[in-house]
Protein backbone atom coordinates (compact mmCIF):
# COMPACT_ATOMS: atom_id res chain seq x y z
CA UNK A 1 0.00 0.00 0.00
CA UNK A 2 1.26 3.27 -0.97
CA UNK A 3 1.09 6.24 1.73
CA UNK A 4 1.88 9.46 0.40
CA UNK A 5 3.02 11.49 3.12
CA UNK A 6 4.31 8.73 5.54
CA UNK A 7 7.62 10.20 4.49
CA UNK A 8 9.93 7.12 4.12
CA UNK A 9 9.38 7.01 8.21
CA UNK A 10 9.32 3.09 9.49
CA UNK A 11 5.84 3.52 10.24
CA UNK A 12 2.44 5.19 10.16
CA UNK A 13 -0.60 5.62 11.92
CA UNK A 14 -4.07 6.74 10.61
CA UNK A 15 -6.48 7.74 13.70
CA UNK A 16 -10.30 7.93 12.65
CA UNK A 17 -10.94 11.09 14.83
CA UNK A 18 -14.69 10.18 14.88
CA UNK A 19 -14.44 6.91 16.49
CA UNK A 20 -11.30 8.04 18.55
CA UNK A 21 -12.59 9.18 22.42
CA UNK A 22 -10.17 11.46 23.61
CA UNK A 23 -8.84 9.44 26.38
CA UNK A 24 -5.34 10.39 25.69
CA UNK A 25 -3.87 6.85 26.45
CA UNK A 26 -2.19 6.54 22.62
CA UNK A 27 0.12 10.05 23.49
CA UNK A 28 1.44 8.89 26.28
CA UNK A 29 2.44 5.24 25.27
CA UNK A 30 3.94 6.97 22.28
CA UNK A 31 7.37 7.09 22.53
CA UNK A 32 9.37 9.52 19.72
CA UNK A 33 6.08 11.74 20.77
CA UNK A 34 4.74 12.09 17.38
CA UNK A 35 0.75 11.81 18.40
CA UNK A 36 -0.98 14.73 20.01
CA UNK A 37 -4.65 15.68 21.21
CA UNK A 38 -5.91 18.09 18.32
CA UNK A 39 -8.03 21.55 19.24
CA UNK A 40 -10.66 20.33 17.09
CA UNK A 41 -13.62 18.63 18.55
CA UNK A 42 -14.90 15.77 16.97
CA UNK A 43 -18.81 14.21 16.96
CA UNK A 44 -18.73 13.09 20.15
CA UNK A 45 -17.32 16.37 21.39
CA UNK A 46 -13.61 14.60 22.53
CA UNK A 47 -10.19 15.99 21.27
CA UNK A 48 -9.14 13.42 18.86
CA UNK A 49 -5.73 12.09 18.91
CA UNK A 50 -3.43 12.94 15.84
CA UNK A 51 -0.42 12.43 14.31
CA UNK A 52 2.13 14.80 13.63
CA UNK A 53 2.79 13.33 10.35
CA UNK A 54 5.99 12.15 10.70
CA UNK A 55 8.70 9.97 12.87
CA UNK A 56 6.38 7.09 13.80
CA UNK A 57 8.47 4.01 13.66
CA UNK A 58 5.55 1.88 13.86
CA UNK A 59 6.02 0.12 16.89
CA UNK A 60 2.26 -0.65 17.74
CA UNK A 61 2.22 0.46 21.14
CA UNK A 62 -0.34 2.97 20.54
CA UNK A 63 -2.63 0.48 18.85
CA UNK A 64 -2.40 -1.80 22.12
CA UNK A 65 -2.67 1.32 24.81
CA UNK A 66 -6.14 2.37 22.91
CA UNK A 67 -9.45 1.00 24.40
CA UNK A 68 -11.39 2.03 21.21
CA UNK A 69 -11.03 -1.08 18.79
CA UNK A 70 -11.62 0.73 15.18
CA UNK A 71 -9.98 4.09 16.05
CA UNK A 72 -6.46 3.42 15.06
CA UNK A 73 -4.78 1.25 12.65
CA UNK A 74 -0.43 1.20 12.33
CA UNK A 75 1.36 0.36 9.46
CA UNK A 76 4.87 -0.85 8.91
CA UNK A 77 7.50 -0.30 5.95
CA UNK A 78 7.38 -3.37 3.99
CA UNK A 79 11.07 -4.12 3.78
CA UNK A 80 11.56 -5.51 0.31
CA UNK A 81 10.82 -1.38 -0.70
CA UNK A 82 12.75 -0.09 1.78
CA UNK B 1 8.33 5.31 -2.55
CA UNK B 2 8.32 2.96 0.43
CA UNK B 3 5.23 0.76 0.56
CA UNK B 4 3.43 0.38 3.73
CA UNK B 5 1.64 -2.39 5.15
CA UNK B 6 -1.02 -2.69 8.12
CA UNK B 7 0.44 -3.64 11.32
CA UNK B 8 -2.60 -3.81 13.69
CA UNK B 9 -5.50 -2.68 13.01
CA UNK B 10 -9.37 -3.99 14.40
CA UNK B 11 -9.34 -7.45 15.02
CA UNK B 12 -11.69 -9.40 12.33
CA UNK B 13 -13.37 -11.30 15.45
CA UNK B 14 -14.62 -7.89 16.69
CA UNK B 15 -18.24 -6.89 13.96
CA UNK B 16 -17.09 -4.02 11.87
CA UNK B 17 -20.21 -1.96 12.57
CA UNK B 18 -22.28 -2.63 16.14
CA UNK B 19 -25.66 -2.83 16.03
CA UNK B 20 -27.26 -1.23 19.19
CA UNK B 21 -30.07 0.37 19.59
CA UNK B 22 -29.01 4.31 19.42
CA UNK B 23 -26.13 5.63 17.08
CA UNK B 24 -22.74 5.17 18.05
CA UNK B 25 -22.47 2.21 15.74
CA UNK B 26 -18.87 2.17 15.27
CA UNK B 27 -17.62 2.90 18.69
CA UNK B 28 -18.09 1.23 21.88
CA UNK B 29 -19.99 2.10 25.03
CA UNK B 30 -17.63 2.22 27.15
CA UNK B 31 -15.98 5.03 29.30
CA UNK B 32 -12.68 7.02 27.38
CA UNK B 33 -10.08 4.89 28.53
CA UNK B 34 -11.86 2.25 29.98
CA UNK B 35 -9.90 -0.98 30.48
CA UNK B 36 -13.06 -3.29 28.90
CA UNK B 37 -12.31 -2.01 25.45
CA UNK B 38 -8.33 -2.95 26.10
CA UNK B 39 -8.93 -6.12 27.10
CA UNK B 40 -12.02 -6.61 24.23
CA UNK B 41 -9.31 -5.83 21.90
CA UNK B 42 -6.59 -8.02 23.17
CA UNK B 43 -9.11 -10.55 23.78
CA UNK B 44 -10.58 -10.73 20.08
CA UNK B 45 -7.02 -10.36 18.62
CA UNK B 46 -6.33 -13.59 20.33
CA UNK B 47 -9.07 -15.25 19.06
CA UNK B 48 -8.51 -14.13 15.56
CA UNK B 49 -5.08 -15.14 15.42
CA UNK B 50 -5.92 -18.62 17.29
CA UNK B 51 -8.08 -19.59 14.12
CA UNK B 52 -10.61 -20.28 16.69
CA UNK B 53 -13.66 -17.57 16.09
CA UNK B 54 -15.80 -20.08 14.47
CA UNK B 55 -16.20 -22.24 17.51
CA UNK B 56 -15.81 -19.39 20.27
CA UNK B 57 -18.89 -18.78 22.66
CA UNK B 58 -18.39 -16.18 24.85
CA UNK B 59 -20.31 -15.34 28.03
CA UNK B 60 -20.91 -12.07 29.10
CA UNK B 61 -21.47 -10.85 32.54
CA UNK B 62 -23.84 -8.37 34.01
CA UNK B 63 -21.48 -5.06 34.81
CA UNK B 64 -20.06 -2.75 32.37
CA UNK B 65 -19.56 -5.41 29.49
CA UNK B 66 -23.21 -6.64 29.53
CA UNK B 67 -23.04 -5.94 25.87
CA UNK B 68 -19.48 -7.82 24.93
CA UNK B 69 -22.17 -9.73 22.82
CA UNK B 70 -22.64 -6.33 20.68
CA UNK B 71 -18.99 -6.79 19.62
CA UNK B 72 -17.79 -10.01 19.21
CA UNK B 73 -18.49 -11.57 16.48
CA UNK B 74 -18.75 -15.48 17.71
CA UNK B 75 -21.45 -17.64 19.65
CA UNK B 76 -22.36 -15.37 22.73
CA UNK B 77 -24.71 -16.00 25.62
CA UNK B 78 -25.68 -12.93 28.11
CA UNK B 79 -26.34 -14.74 31.56
CA UNK B 80 -27.68 -13.17 34.86
CA UNK B 81 -25.24 -11.32 37.20
CA UNK B 82 -22.91 -13.56 38.79
CA UNK B 83 -23.88 -17.09 36.66
CA UNK B 84 -20.55 -17.23 34.21
CA UNK B 85 -18.75 -19.88 35.11
CA UNK B 86 -22.01 -22.08 35.67
CA UNK B 87 -23.52 -20.89 32.45
CA UNK B 88 -20.16 -21.37 30.75
CA UNK B 89 -19.64 -24.89 32.56
CA UNK B 90 -22.92 -26.16 30.51
CA UNK B 91 -22.15 -24.76 27.47
CA UNK B 92 -18.86 -26.33 27.56
CA UNK B 93 -20.34 -29.51 28.81
CA UNK B 94 -23.13 -29.77 25.80
CA UNK B 95 -20.15 -28.61 23.01
CA UNK B 96 -17.01 -30.23 24.08
CA UNK B 97 -15.20 -28.99 20.65
CA UNK B 98 -16.27 -25.25 21.32
CA UNK B 99 -14.26 -23.09 22.76
CA UNK B 100 -15.44 -21.05 25.78
CA UNK B 101 -14.38 -17.63 27.45
CA UNK B 102 -16.43 -16.28 29.98
CA UNK B 103 -15.83 -12.69 31.08
CA UNK B 104 -16.80 -11.56 34.10
CA UNK B 105 -16.03 -7.88 36.16
CA UNK B 106 -15.43 -8.08 39.66
CA UNK B 107 -18.48 -7.63 41.05
CA UNK B 108 -19.65 -10.12 39.18
CA UNK B 109 -16.81 -12.90 39.84
CA UNK B 110 -15.80 -11.80 43.03
CA UNK B 111 -19.34 -10.62 45.27
CA UNK B 112 -22.71 -12.07 44.28
CA UNK B 113 -20.72 -15.28 41.57
CA UNK B 114 -18.20 -16.06 44.01
CA UNK B 115 -19.42 -19.80 44.73
CA UNK B 116 -20.07 -20.42 40.57
CA UNK B 117 -16.52 -19.86 40.13
CA UNK B 118 -15.03 -20.96 43.43
CA UNK B 119 -16.32 -24.42 42.20
CA UNK B 120 -15.70 -24.06 38.59
CA UNK B 121 -12.15 -23.35 39.43
CA UNK B 122 -11.75 -26.42 41.26
CA UNK B 123 -14.26 -28.89 39.23
CA UNK B 124 -11.41 -27.44 36.68
CA UNK B 125 -13.32 -27.13 33.65
CA UNK B 126 -12.15 -26.75 30.54
CA UNK B 127 -13.27 -23.08 29.81
CA UNK B 128 -11.15 -19.60 30.06
CA UNK B 129 -12.16 -16.98 32.52
CA UNK B 130 -11.43 -13.22 31.90
CA UNK B 131 -11.54 -11.31 35.07
CA UNK B 132 -11.83 -7.52 34.64
CA UNK B 133 -10.98 -6.30 38.23
CA UNK B 134 -11.40 -2.61 38.30
CA UNK B 135 -11.67 -2.63 42.25
CA UNK B 136 -15.44 -0.77 41.73
CA UNK B 137 -19.11 -2.14 41.12
CA UNK B 138 -18.66 0.15 37.74
CA UNK B 139 -22.17 -0.45 35.91
CA UNK B 140 -24.29 0.77 39.19
CA UNK B 141 -22.47 3.55 40.17
CA UNK B 142 -19.23 2.94 41.84
CA UNK B 143 -20.06 0.77 44.88
CA UNK B 144 -17.54 -0.89 46.74
CA UNK B 145 -16.63 -4.81 45.22
CA UNK B 146 -14.73 -7.07 47.26
CA UNK B 147 -11.49 -5.92 45.38
CA UNK B 148 -11.99 -2.67 46.83
CA UNK B 149 -8.65 -1.47 48.30
CA UNK B 150 -8.41 -0.50 51.71
CA UNK B 151 -8.98 3.23 52.35
CA UNK B 152 -10.38 3.72 48.67
CA UNK B 153 -13.46 5.83 48.76
CA UNK B 154 -17.03 4.60 46.64
CA UNK B 155 -20.84 5.00 47.61
CA UNK B 156 -20.87 2.37 49.91
CA UNK B 157 -17.66 3.17 51.52
CA UNK B 158 -17.67 7.20 51.33
CA UNK B 159 -14.68 7.32 54.17
CA UNK B 160 -12.96 4.57 53.25
CA UNK B 161 -12.96 0.90 52.69
CA UNK B 162 -11.95 0.11 56.34
CA UNK B 163 -10.53 -3.34 56.99
CA UNK B 164 -11.78 -3.42 60.62
CA UNK B 165 -15.55 -3.00 59.02
CA UNK B 166 -15.12 -4.49 55.30
CA UNK B 167 -12.82 -7.05 55.66
CA UNK B 168 -9.42 -7.04 53.17
CA UNK B 169 -9.48 -6.53 49.10
CA UNK B 170 -10.18 -10.15 47.64
CA UNK B 171 -6.74 -11.75 45.55
CA UNK B 172 -9.12 -13.77 43.41
CA UNK B 173 -6.17 -15.17 41.89
CA UNK B 174 -4.49 -16.40 44.46
CA UNK B 175 -7.41 -17.80 46.05
CA UNK B 176 -8.12 -19.92 42.85
CA UNK B 177 -4.52 -20.76 42.48
CA UNK B 178 -4.73 -22.66 46.42
CA UNK B 179 -7.01 -25.13 45.14
CA UNK B 180 -5.86 -28.12 42.84
CA UNK B 181 -8.25 -28.03 40.21
CA UNK B 182 -7.39 -24.99 37.98
CA UNK B 183 -4.30 -25.16 35.60
CA UNK B 184 -3.47 -21.72 34.54
CA UNK B 185 -4.09 -18.33 36.37
CA UNK B 186 -1.78 -15.42 36.01
CA UNK B 187 -2.38 -11.89 37.05
CA UNK B 188 -1.49 -8.93 34.69
CA UNK B 189 -1.97 -5.22 34.67
CA UNK B 190 -3.21 -2.56 31.86
CA UNK B 191 -1.03 -0.27 33.68
CA UNK B 192 1.28 0.96 31.19
CA UNK B 193 1.98 -0.41 27.88
CA UNK B 194 4.53 -3.02 28.62
CA UNK B 195 1.80 -4.46 30.94
CA UNK B 196 -0.81 -4.65 28.57
CA UNK B 197 1.81 -5.81 26.35
CA UNK B 198 2.32 -8.83 28.95
CA UNK B 199 -1.66 -9.38 29.73
CA UNK B 200 -1.44 -10.07 25.86
CA UNK B 201 0.56 -12.88 25.93
CA UNK B 202 -1.20 -14.22 29.10
CA UNK B 203 -4.54 -14.05 27.39
CA UNK B 204 -2.56 -16.37 24.85
CA UNK B 205 -1.42 -18.70 26.89
CA UNK B 206 -4.92 -19.32 28.69
CA UNK B 207 -6.91 -20.11 25.55
CA UNK B 208 -3.99 -22.56 24.31
CA UNK B 209 -4.48 -24.38 27.30
CA UNK B 210 -8.59 -24.55 26.71
CA UNK B 211 -7.53 -25.50 23.12
CA UNK B 212 -5.01 -28.39 23.99
CA UNK B 213 -7.79 -29.70 26.70
CA UNK B 214 -5.72 -29.33 30.01
CA UNK B 215 -8.61 -27.41 32.08
CA UNK B 216 -9.53 -24.10 33.69
CA UNK B 217 -7.60 -21.35 33.17
CA UNK B 218 -7.70 -17.69 34.41
CA UNK B 219 -6.50 -14.14 33.53
CA UNK B 220 -7.15 -11.50 36.33
CA UNK B 221 -6.53 -7.89 34.36
CA UNK B 222 -6.04 -4.98 36.99
CA UNK B 223 -8.03 -2.44 34.84
CA UNK B 224 -8.43 1.08 34.97
CA UNK B 225 -12.14 2.67 35.20
CA UNK B 226 -11.62 6.48 35.11
CA UNK B 227 -15.21 7.44 35.25
CA UNK B 228 -15.80 6.14 38.80
CA UNK B 229 -12.17 6.36 40.21
CA UNK B 230 -12.52 10.50 38.97
CA UNK B 231 -9.41 10.38 36.60
CA UNK B 232 -8.75 11.19 33.94
CA UNK B 233 -7.45 8.24 31.33
CA UNK B 234 -4.06 9.02 31.81
CA UNK B 235 -4.35 9.06 35.86
CA UNK B 236 -6.40 5.97 35.99
CA UNK B 237 -4.10 4.19 33.96
CA UNK B 238 -1.09 5.71 36.27
CA UNK B 239 -3.40 4.47 39.46
CA UNK B 240 -3.22 0.96 38.40
CA UNK B 241 0.28 0.23 38.10
CA UNK B 242 1.54 2.84 41.45
CA UNK B 243 -1.44 2.06 43.71
CA UNK B 244 -3.34 -1.26 42.50
CA UNK B 245 -0.53 -3.40 41.16
CA UNK B 246 1.23 -3.04 44.94
CA UNK B 247 -2.26 -4.39 46.96
CA UNK B 248 -2.32 -7.19 43.78
CA UNK B 249 1.11 -8.51 43.08
CA UNK B 250 1.29 -9.68 39.23
CA UNK B 251 2.34 -13.18 37.49
CA UNK B 252 1.25 -16.49 37.32
CA UNK B 253 -0.39 -17.53 40.23
CA UNK B 254 -0.39 -21.38 39.09
CA UNK B 255 0.89 -23.22 36.11
CA UNK B 256 -0.07 -26.74 35.96
CA UNK B 257 0.16 -26.98 32.28
CA UNK B 258 2.98 -29.99 32.10
CA UNK B 259 1.84 -31.79 34.55
CA UNK B 260 -1.99 -31.92 33.32
CA UNK B 261 -3.07 -34.18 30.22
CA UNK B 262 -6.17 -33.94 28.43
CA UNK B 263 -9.28 -36.10 29.26
CA UNK B 264 -10.30 -39.07 26.71
CA UNK B 265 -12.67 -38.03 24.49
CA UNK B 266 -16.39 -37.11 26.10
CA UNK B 267 -18.50 -39.91 24.79
CA UNK B 268 -20.75 -39.19 22.62
CA UNK B 269 -24.65 -37.66 23.17
CA UNK B 270 -26.98 -40.27 23.44
CA UNK B 271 -29.20 -39.38 20.09
CA UNK B 272 -32.64 -38.43 21.21
CA UNK B 273 -34.31 -41.41 19.65
CA UNK B 274 -32.70 -43.31 21.68
CA UNK B 275 -35.04 -42.06 24.55
CA UNK B 276 -37.83 -43.92 25.03
CA UNK B 277 -35.71 -47.12 24.85
CA UNK B 278 -34.18 -45.57 27.73
CA UNK B 279 -37.05 -44.39 29.07
CA UNK B 280 -38.99 -48.16 28.81
CA UNK B 281 -41.57 -45.67 26.95
CA UNK B 282 -44.03 -48.22 25.06
CA UNK B 283 -43.04 -47.54 21.28
CA UNK B 284 -41.77 -44.62 18.85
CA UNK B 285 -45.44 -44.44 17.32
CA UNK B 286 -46.75 -41.19 18.50
CA UNK B 287 -49.51 -41.60 21.06
CA UNK B 288 -52.93 -42.47 20.17
CA UNK B 289 -55.36 -40.32 20.07
CA UNK B 290 -57.68 -40.14 23.56
CA UNK B 291 -60.49 -42.89 23.16
CA UNK B 292 -63.58 -41.00 24.04
CA UNK B 293 -65.02 -37.88 22.26
CA UNK B 294 -66.48 -37.22 25.30
CA UNK B 295 -64.03 -34.07 27.23
CA UNK B 296 -62.81 -35.61 29.73
CA UNK B 297 -61.23 -34.25 33.38
CA UNK B 298 -60.38 -36.71 36.25
CA UNK B 299 -59.21 -35.30 39.41
CA UNK B 300 -57.97 -37.70 41.35
CA UNK B 301 -56.76 -38.39 45.08
CA UNK B 302 -55.12 -41.09 46.40
CA UNK B 303 -54.71 -41.89 49.78
CA UNK B 304 -53.31 -43.99 52.53
CA UNK B 305 -50.52 -44.85 54.64
CA UNK B 306 -46.55 -44.76 53.09
CA UNK B 307 -45.89 -48.45 52.04
CA UNK B 308 -49.79 -49.38 50.71
CA UNK B 309 -48.37 -48.29 47.43
CA UNK B 310 -50.57 -44.98 47.59
CA UNK B 311 -48.11 -43.31 45.13
CA UNK B 312 -47.60 -46.38 42.32
CA UNK B 313 -51.29 -46.50 41.90
CA UNK B 314 -51.40 -42.68 41.44
CA UNK B 315 -48.45 -43.19 38.80
CA UNK B 316 -50.34 -46.17 37.01
CA UNK B 317 -53.43 -43.88 36.06
CA UNK B 318 -51.08 -41.18 35.23
CA UNK B 319 -48.97 -43.15 32.94
CA UNK B 320 -51.75 -45.21 31.59
CA UNK B 321 -53.71 -42.01 30.73
CA UNK B 322 -50.17 -40.63 28.74
CA UNK B 323 -50.47 -44.28 26.40
CA UNK B 324 -53.98 -43.30 25.90
CA UNK B 325 -53.23 -40.03 24.66
CA UNK B 326 -54.27 -37.71 27.20
CA UNK B 327 -53.07 -34.97 29.18
CA UNK B 328 -51.86 -36.21 32.74
CA UNK B 329 -50.01 -34.96 35.94
CA UNK B 330 -49.10 -36.69 39.12
CA UNK B 331 -47.76 -34.63 42.08
CA UNK B 332 -47.03 -37.02 45.14
CA UNK B 333 -46.65 -35.67 48.79
CA UNK B 334 -46.10 -37.68 51.30
CA UNK B 335 -44.41 -36.82 54.78
CA UNK B 336 -40.61 -37.64 55.61
CA UNK B 337 -41.73 -40.96 57.30
CA UNK B 338 -40.64 -43.33 54.39
CA UNK B 339 -43.23 -46.22 55.94
CA UNK B 340 -46.74 -45.69 58.06
CA UNK B 341 -46.54 -42.11 57.58
CA UNK B 342 -49.52 -40.74 55.77
CA UNK B 343 -49.03 -40.66 51.49
CA UNK B 344 -51.22 -39.10 49.21
CA UNK B 345 -50.78 -37.66 45.66
CA UNK B 346 -52.67 -35.57 43.29
CA UNK B 347 -53.78 -37.40 39.75
CA UNK B 348 -55.53 -35.49 36.47
CA UNK B 349 -56.46 -36.88 33.12
CA UNK B 350 -57.64 -34.62 30.82
CA UNK B 351 -58.71 -34.25 27.62
CA UNK B 352 -57.47 -30.78 27.35
CA UNK B 353 -53.88 -29.20 28.50
CA UNK B 354 -53.89 -28.87 32.71
CA UNK B 355 -53.84 -25.54 34.46
CA UNK B 356 -52.76 -26.99 38.20
CA UNK B 357 -51.60 -30.68 39.26
CA UNK B 358 -52.90 -29.80 42.19
CA UNK B 359 -56.11 -31.53 42.95
CA UNK B 360 -58.14 -29.86 45.88
CA UNK B 361 -61.36 -30.72 45.06
CA UNK B 362 -61.23 -34.10 43.47
CA UNK B 363 -64.35 -35.59 41.82
CA UNK B 364 -62.77 -38.93 42.49
CA UNK B 365 -61.11 -40.32 46.18
CA UNK B 366 -59.16 -43.97 46.46
CA UNK B 367 -59.12 -44.23 49.98
CA UNK B 368 -56.84 -47.22 51.10
CA UNK B 369 -57.62 -46.30 54.96
CA UNK B 370 -59.62 -44.81 57.11
CA UNK B 371 -57.63 -41.63 58.35
CA UNK B 372 -57.38 -40.90 54.63
CA UNK B 373 -61.13 -41.07 54.02
CA UNK B 374 -62.16 -38.92 56.77
CA UNK B 375 -59.41 -36.58 55.93
CA UNK B 376 -60.66 -36.08 52.06
CA UNK B 377 -63.94 -37.42 51.86
CA UNK B 378 -65.80 -33.96 52.35
CA UNK B 379 -63.23 -32.54 49.39
CA UNK B 380 -64.99 -34.49 46.78
CA UNK B 381 -67.16 -32.76 44.30
CA UNK B 382 -70.92 -33.71 44.25
CA UNK B 383 -71.81 -36.76 41.94
CA UNK B 384 -67.83 -37.76 42.61
CA UNK B 385 -66.54 -41.22 42.77
CA UNK B 386 -65.53 -42.80 46.06
CA UNK B 387 -63.63 -46.28 46.50
CA UNK B 388 -62.89 -47.42 49.85
CA UNK B 389 -60.82 -49.95 51.68
CA UNK B 390 -63.15 -51.22 54.35
CA UNK B 391 -66.37 -53.02 54.98
CA UNK B 392 -68.29 -49.82 55.36
CA UNK B 393 -68.02 -46.44 55.30
CA UNK B 394 -68.48 -44.78 59.00
CA UNK B 395 -71.23 -43.39 59.88
CA UNK B 396 -70.72 -40.00 60.68
CA UNK B 397 -68.58 -39.98 57.13
CA UNK B 398 -71.44 -40.50 54.62
CA UNK B 399 -72.55 -38.52 51.70
CA UNK B 400 -75.52 -39.36 49.67
CA UNK B 401 -74.24 -36.93 46.34
CA UNK B 402 -71.45 -39.55 46.16
CA UNK B 403 -71.26 -42.73 44.24
CA UNK B 404 -69.23 -44.41 46.64
CA UNK B 405 -67.95 -48.69 47.13
CA UNK B 406 -66.47 -50.20 50.41
CA UNK B 407 -65.11 -53.05 50.47
CA UNK B 408 -62.39 -55.28 52.52
CA UNK B 409 -59.75 -54.98 49.27
CA UNK B 410 -56.84 -55.60 51.64
CA UNK B 411 -58.62 -59.28 52.16
CA UNK B 412 -59.00 -59.58 48.36
CA UNK B 413 -55.63 -58.85 47.56
CA UNK B 414 -54.08 -61.13 51.13
CA UNK B 415 -56.45 -64.15 49.59
CA UNK B 416 -55.17 -63.63 45.92
CA UNK B 417 -51.68 -63.98 47.63
CA UNK B 418 -50.52 -60.79 49.00
CA UNK B 419 -52.49 -58.15 50.89
CA UNK B 420 -49.67 -55.82 49.05
CA UNK B 421 -51.74 -55.62 45.68
CA UNK B 422 -54.61 -53.97 47.42
CA UNK B 423 -53.44 -50.65 45.37
CA UNK B 424 -54.12 -52.63 41.95
CA UNK B 425 -57.56 -54.42 43.22
CA UNK B 426 -58.93 -50.66 44.24
CA UNK B 427 -57.43 -49.90 40.89
CA UNK B 428 -59.73 -52.13 38.95
CA UNK B 429 -62.27 -51.24 41.25
CA UNK B 430 -61.91 -47.44 40.07
CA UNK B 431 -61.56 -48.19 36.49
CA UNK B 432 -64.73 -50.43 36.35
CA UNK B 433 -66.90 -48.15 38.17
CA UNK B 434 -65.71 -44.86 36.10
CA UNK B 435 -64.56 -46.00 32.81
CA UNK B 436 -61.77 -44.31 33.19
CA UNK B 437 -59.22 -45.19 30.66
CA UNK B 438 -59.27 -48.69 28.41
CA UNK B 439 -57.59 -51.87 29.46
CA UNK B 440 -54.62 -51.47 26.96
CA UNK B 441 -52.61 -48.58 28.35
CA UNK B 442 -53.75 -50.24 31.65
CA UNK B 443 -51.74 -52.78 30.69
CA UNK B 444 -48.73 -51.06 28.69
CA UNK B 445 -48.11 -49.04 31.60
CA UNK B 446 -48.16 -51.88 34.17
CA UNK B 447 -45.64 -53.35 32.01
CA UNK B 448 -43.31 -50.39 32.48
CA UNK B 449 -43.38 -49.81 36.00
CA UNK B 450 -43.95 -53.64 37.65
CA UNK B 451 -40.26 -54.63 36.68
CA UNK B 452 -40.63 -58.47 38.61
CA UNK B 453 -42.75 -60.68 36.69
CA UNK B 454 -43.90 -62.70 39.55
CA UNK B 455 -45.53 -59.34 40.76
CA UNK B 456 -46.68 -58.67 37.22
CA UNK B 457 -49.08 -62.00 36.92
CA UNK B 458 -50.14 -61.18 40.71
CA UNK B 459 -50.93 -57.45 39.58
CA UNK B 460 -52.84 -58.85 36.67
CA UNK B 461 -55.16 -61.08 38.59
CA UNK B 462 -55.85 -58.62 41.36
CA UNK B 463 -56.61 -55.94 38.85
CA UNK B 464 -59.12 -58.72 37.31
CA UNK B 465 -60.63 -59.57 40.52
CA UNK B 466 -60.98 -55.69 41.46
CA UNK B 467 -63.24 -54.94 37.87
CA UNK B 468 -65.35 -58.17 38.89
CA UNK B 469 -66.11 -57.04 42.87
CA UNK B 470 -67.40 -53.76 41.42
CA UNK B 471 -69.28 -54.63 37.92
CA UNK B 472 -69.64 -51.26 36.68
CA UNK B 473 -73.45 -49.78 37.25
CA UNK B 474 -72.76 -50.75 41.36
CA UNK B 475 -72.42 -48.97 43.50
CA UNK B 476 -73.86 -48.29 47.13
CA UNK B 477 -75.05 -44.96 48.42
CA UNK B 478 -73.43 -45.14 51.89
C1 LIG C 1 -29.08 -10.18 40.62
C2 LIG C 1 -28.55 -8.81 40.44
N1 LIG C 1 -28.08 -8.14 41.50
C3 LIG C 1 -27.59 -6.90 41.35
C4 LIG C 1 -27.57 -6.30 40.12
C5 LIG C 1 -27.04 -4.90 39.97
N2 LIG C 1 -25.70 -4.86 39.38
C6 LIG C 1 -25.55 -4.67 38.07
S1 LIG C 1 -23.94 -4.60 37.62
C7 LIG C 1 -23.43 -4.82 39.22
C8 LIG C 1 -21.98 -4.84 39.59
C9 LIG C 1 -21.07 -4.86 38.44
O1 LIG C 1 -19.76 -4.75 38.88
P1 LIG C 1 -18.57 -5.51 38.16
O2 LIG C 1 -18.92 -6.93 38.00
O3 LIG C 1 -17.33 -5.20 38.90
O4 LIG C 1 -18.57 -4.90 36.68
P2 LIG C 1 -17.98 -3.51 36.16
O5 LIG C 1 -19.21 -2.73 35.81
O6 LIG C 1 -17.18 -2.88 37.24
O7 LIG C 1 -17.19 -3.88 34.97
C10 LIG C 1 -24.53 -4.95 40.07
C11 LIG C 1 -24.42 -5.14 41.52
C12 LIG C 1 -28.06 -7.04 39.02
N3 LIG C 1 -28.06 -6.54 37.78
N4 LIG C 1 -28.56 -8.27 39.19
S1 LIG D 1 3.24 3.10 16.27
FE1 LIG D 1 4.63 3.62 17.94
S2 LIG D 1 5.79 5.32 17.20
FE2 LIG D 1 4.06 5.13 15.82
S3 LIG D 1 2.56 6.53 16.68
FE3 LIG D 1 2.15 4.51 17.56
S4 LIG D 1 3.30 4.52 19.47
FE4 LIG D 1 4.08 6.20 18.26
S1 LIG E 1 -6.05 5.91 22.71
FE1 LIG E 1 -7.54 5.64 21.08
S2 LIG E 1 -9.39 6.59 21.87
FE2 LIG E 1 -7.72 7.25 23.15
S3 LIG E 1 -7.07 9.16 22.25
FE3 LIG E 1 -5.79 7.63 21.32
S4 LIG E 1 -6.89 7.01 19.50
FE4 LIG E 1 -8.29 8.14 20.72
S1 LIG F 1 -17.91 3.01 34.43
FE1 LIG F 1 -15.80 2.30 34.55
S2 LIG F 1 -15.86 0.15 33.94
FE2 LIG F 1 -17.78 1.08 33.29
S3 LIG F 1 -17.46 1.70 31.18
FE3 LIG F 1 -16.99 3.46 32.46
S4 LIG F 1 -14.82 3.32 32.85
FE4 LIG F 1 -15.46 1.34 32.10
MG1 LIG G 1 -15.82 -3.87 38.50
Amino acid sequence: MFIENANGDRGYVEINPEECKGCGLCVASCVPKVLHMADRLNHLGYHPAQYLGHGCNGCGLCFYTCPEPGALRVFKREAAAA
Amino acid sequence: MPNYAILHEKPECLYEDYERKSELHRQTHYCPGCGHGIVHKLLAEAITELGIQDRTILISPVGCSVFAYYYFDVGNVQVAHGRAAAVATAVKRAHPHSIVISYQGDGDLAAIGSAEILHCANRGENITTIFVNNAIYGMTGGQMAPTTLLGQKTTTSPTGRDFHHDGAPMKVGEMLSALDGPTYIERVSLGNVKQIMLARKAIRKALETQIAGLGFSLVEFLSPCPTIWKLDPVDAQKHVHDVMEKHYPLGVKCDRIAERTAPPEPAPMTPLTDLPRILRLPSTEPAPLHFSEEPLDWRIRVAGFGGQGVLLLGQLLAEAGMDAGLHVSWLPSYGPEMRSGTSNCHVRLCSSEIDSPVVSRPNALLALNEPSLRKFIATVEPGGVVIYNGDSIPADCSRHDLRIVAQPFAEIADSLGSAKALNIVMLGAFLSLSHALPDSPIESALKRLVKSERWLELDRRALAVGRERVPAEEFVHA
